[in-house]
C-alpha cells in the first residue's frame, strides 16, 4: 500500500493565502507573533507588505483587522483557536460580527491535536463559541484540499468567516477530480444503510476507518463530511437521518455546542432521531504527542468504530 | 464656522442630547454633554466628510470608542445633516435606528459600530492603517471616556500605533474625570493619562478646558501638524456640562430626567443660547 500523504491544514491555510494574495490585492493578513506556528509566514515570505504583525494582542488584532474591513480590505486574521474565540470572543462578537464586516479568522491549533502543549492551548470550544454569532459562517476543513478550498470560499464570501486548522499533519483524503468544495454543502463520502457518521475536520478520515470496520461486522455505515458547521447542511443531515434511521456525530471538539449540537438542533425539530455524539467528552485535554491523544480520547479510526459498535 | 457660531451649535447638539435622553427615558447623557463641543468641533470644523456622500473612501473617519456617548454623536450628526434631528426623540425606541449604542448598519454615516469599551479605538487604528497602506491622506479620529482607558485593549491598541507611527490617528480622552462608580481617580485611577500615551510614543496635547471651542481648535490644528507620531488629546471637561443639575455628578452618567428635570435642563440649555446671540 502506498504511502497516504499527510499535510497539516494550517499548512495549507499558508499555502492558500500566498495564492490568494496574488490574486488579490485587498486581501491583508494580520497575525499575533505567530506567524511561523499558523503557517501566515508563507504568505509573509511574498507579501511582507500586506503582512501586518499585531504582536501577542488578540484582541487588539481583531478590532484591526475590523477596521480595515471597513476601508475595503479583506483581512485574514492569524493565531491559535483558543485565543481567536476564547480571549478575543467578545472583540469578534461585536467588533466583527455585529457590524457584519468582512474580516477572516484563520484560526489554527485546535482540539487536542495541538499535542503536547496541553489543556491550555487545546480549544475544544470555539465551534460552540462561533457558532452562536449571527451571521458568522464556521468551517472545519477536513484536509489539505478541502482547507484551501474553504480559504478561497471564505474569501469569496461576503461577510464573516470562521476558519478552523489544525497543527497535526493529517491524511490527504479529498484528492478526487469530482471534488468540489461549496460553503454550506456537506459531502457524502461512503453510502451507508443501517448509520450515518456525520463528521468534521480531522474526524473525517477516522469516521472513514470506523466506517471500513464496521463493515466487515455487517454494518452498513453512511459518511458524510461535513466542513461547514454553520450555516449547516440540514437538508442533507436530515435526508441521512430520515434513511439510516441513527446518526453519529464525531469531532475534535467538546460534544457540547460543536458539529453533535449542531445536528441535534436540526433533527429535534425536523426529524428526531437517536443520535451518539463522539467528541471530547466535557473534559479538557492534557499533553502528550498528538496521535497518542486522538487515541486516548477515542478520536481515531479505533475508538470511533468502539464507541459506535457498542451503540449500534 | 466660526468660535461662536460653533459655540451656538454645540447649545444645539446638548439640547438634542437632553431631548433624546428624556425620551428614551435612558442613556448617557453625562458624557455625551462633556463631549458636545468636541462632537461639534469635529463635525462641524475639523472633519472632511459630507453627510451626502457618506461612504466617500477619501473621508475622514471617526469610531466613537466611548460608545454610550452615542446621543451627543446622534445629536452632531443630526444636526450636521446626517438624519432628521426629529428622529432624535425615537432613541432607543424599538425599531428605531438610533440604537443605544452605534450600529453601523443603522445609520450611514457611521463609520464603526461600537458599545463594548476598549474596542473603538482598535477599529480606528486598523482604519488608519490602511490608509498607512494605501498612500490615502484621510485622518481617523476617535473619542475614548477616561474610565475606558481602563481597558487593557486601549493600551493594546496604542502601543500598536505607536510603533506604526500613525500620525494619521488622532485619539481623543475625554477627562471629564467621572465614571459609573464615582471619580476615576478612587475607582482605579488612570492618570497620568498624558504620561502614559508619550510613554506609548504618542504626541500629547492637553486641553485644560475641553468645553472651550478655541482650546479645541488650537489643539486639532497642533494635531494636524504631527508627523510620525500619533496624537492624542487628553482634555478636561465637566460631565454634564450645561445642564446646571447635571454637572460634575457621576449620577448623570447614565440615567434619563424626568420631565420636570427636562424643562429645568432645556431652561438652562435656553440661556446659554440666548447669551450667545446676545454676542
Amino acid at each position: 500500500m502506498s504511502e497516504v500523504k499527510k499535510i497539516a491544514t494550517r499548512q495549507s491555510y499558508g499555502n492558500a493565502l500566498a495564492e490568494l494574495g496574488a490574486e488579490h490585492d485587498n486581501l491583508v493578513v494580520l497575525d499575533a507573533d505567530l506567524a511561523n506556528a499558523t503557517k501566515t509566514d508563507t504568505f509573509k515570505k511574498v507579501f511582507p507588505d500586506r503582512h501586518i504583525d499585531c504582536g501577542i494582542a488578540e484582541c487588539n488584532m481583531m478590532g484591526i483587522a475590523a477596521g480595515l474591513a471597513t476601508t475595503g480590505k479583506v483581512p485574514f486574521v492569524s493565531t491559535f483557536a483558543m485565543f481567536a474565540s476564547g480571549r478575543a470572543f467578545e472583540q469578534v462578537r461585536n467588533s466583527i460580527g455585529y457590524p457584519h464586516l468582512n474580516v477572516k479568522i484563520g484560526a489554527t491549533h485546535a482540539g487536542i491535536s495541538v499535542g503536547e502543549d496541553g489543556a491550555s492551548h487545546q480549544c475544544n470550544e470555539d465551534l460552540a463559541l462561533m457558532r452562536t454569532i449571527p451571521g458568522m459562517v464556521v468551517v472545519n476543513p477536513s484536509d489539505d484540499i478541502e482547507a484551501k478550498a474553504a480559504v478561497k470560499a471564505a474569501y469569496e464570501h461576503e461577510g464573516p468567516v470562521y476558519l478552523r486548522f489544525g497543527r497535526l499533519a493529517v491524511p490527504v483524503i479529498n484528492d478526487n477530480p469530482d471534488y468540489k468544495f461549496e460553503l454550506g454543502k456537506g459531502v457524502v463520502l461512503k453510502e451507508g444503510t443501517d448509520v450515518t457518521i456525520i463528521a468534521t475536520g480531522l474526524c473525517v478520515s477516522s469516521a472513514l476507518e470506523a466506517a471500513e470496520m464496521l463493515e466487515k461486522d455487517g454494518v452498513s455505515a453512511k459518511v458524510v463530511n461535513i466542513h461547514t458547521i454553520k450555516p449547516l447542511d440540514e437538508d442533507l443531515v436530515v435526508a441521512c437521518a430520515k434513511e439510516t434511521g441513527k446518526v453519529v456525530t464525531v469531532e475534535e471538539h467538546s460534544v457540547i455546542g460543536g458539529l453533535g449540537s449542531a445536528v441535534c438542533d436540526a433533527l429535534c425539530a425536523k426529524a428526531p432521531t437517536p443520535v451518539l455524539k463522539i467528541g471530547v467528552q466535557d473534559v479538557f485535554g492534557e499533553s502528550g504527542p498528538a496521535v497518542e491523544l486522538l487515541k486516548k480520547y477515542k478520536l481515531d479510526g479505533a475508538g470511533v468504530y468502539e464507541q459506535i459498535k457498542a451503540w449500534v | 464656522m466660526t468660535i461662536l457660531e460653533l459655540k451656538k451649535m454645540a447649545n444645539e447638539v446638548r439640547k438634542g442630547i437632553v431631548t433624546a435622553v428624556h425620551s428614551a427615558k435612558a442613556g448617557h447623557p453625562g458624557g455625551s454633554l462633556s463631549a458636545a463641543d468636541v462632537f461639534t468641533y469635529l463635525y462641524f470644523e475639523e472633519m472632511n466628510i459630507d453627510p451626502k456622500d457618506p461612504k466617500n473612501p477619501d473621508r475622514d473617519r471617526f469610531v466613537l470608542s466611548k460608545g454610550h456617548n452615542a446621543p451627543g454623536y446622534y445629536s452632531a450628526m443630526a444636526h450636521r445633516g446626517y438624519f432628521p434631528v426629529e428622529d432624535l426623540v425615537t432613541l432607543r425606541h424599538t425599531g428605531s435606528h438610533l440604537q443605544g449604542h452605534p450600529c453601523m448598519q443603522h445609520i450611514a454615516g457611521i463609520d464603526m459600530s461600537s458599545g463594548s469599551l476598549g474596542q473603538g479605538i482598535s477599529a480606528a487604528v486598523g482604519m488608519a492603517l490602511s490608509a498607512k497602506m494605501d498612500q490615502k491622506s484621510y485622518r481617523v479620529y476617535t473619542l475614548l471616556g477616561d474610565g475606558e482607558i481602563q481597558e487593557g485593549q486601549v493600551w493594546e491598541a496604542a502601543m500598536f500605533a505607536g510603533h506604526r507611527k500613525l500620525d494619521n490617528l488622532c485619539v481623543i480622552v475625554d477627562n471629564n474625570g467621572l465614571q459609573i462608580d464615582g471619580k476615576i481617580e478612587d475607582v482605579c485611577s488612570p492618570y497620568p493619562i498624558d504620561k502614559k500615551f508619550e510613554a506609548f510614543n504618542f504626541h500629547v496635547i492637553n486641553v485644560a478646558d475641553g468645553n472651550d471651542m478655541q482650546q479645541l481648535a488650537d489643539a486639532f490644528a497642533e494635531a494636524k501638524t504631527v508627523k510620525g507620531m500619533p496624537t492624542a488629546i487628553v482634555m478636561k471637561t465637566v460631565k454634564g456640562k450645561g445642564v446646571s443639575f447635571m454637572e460634575g455628578q457621576a449620577g448623570w452618567h447614565g440615567k434619563a430626567p424626568n420631565d420636570e428635570e427636562y424643562a429645568i435642563a432645556m431652561a438652562d440649555l435656553e440661556k446659554v443660547g440666548e447669551a450667545l446671540c446676545q454676542k
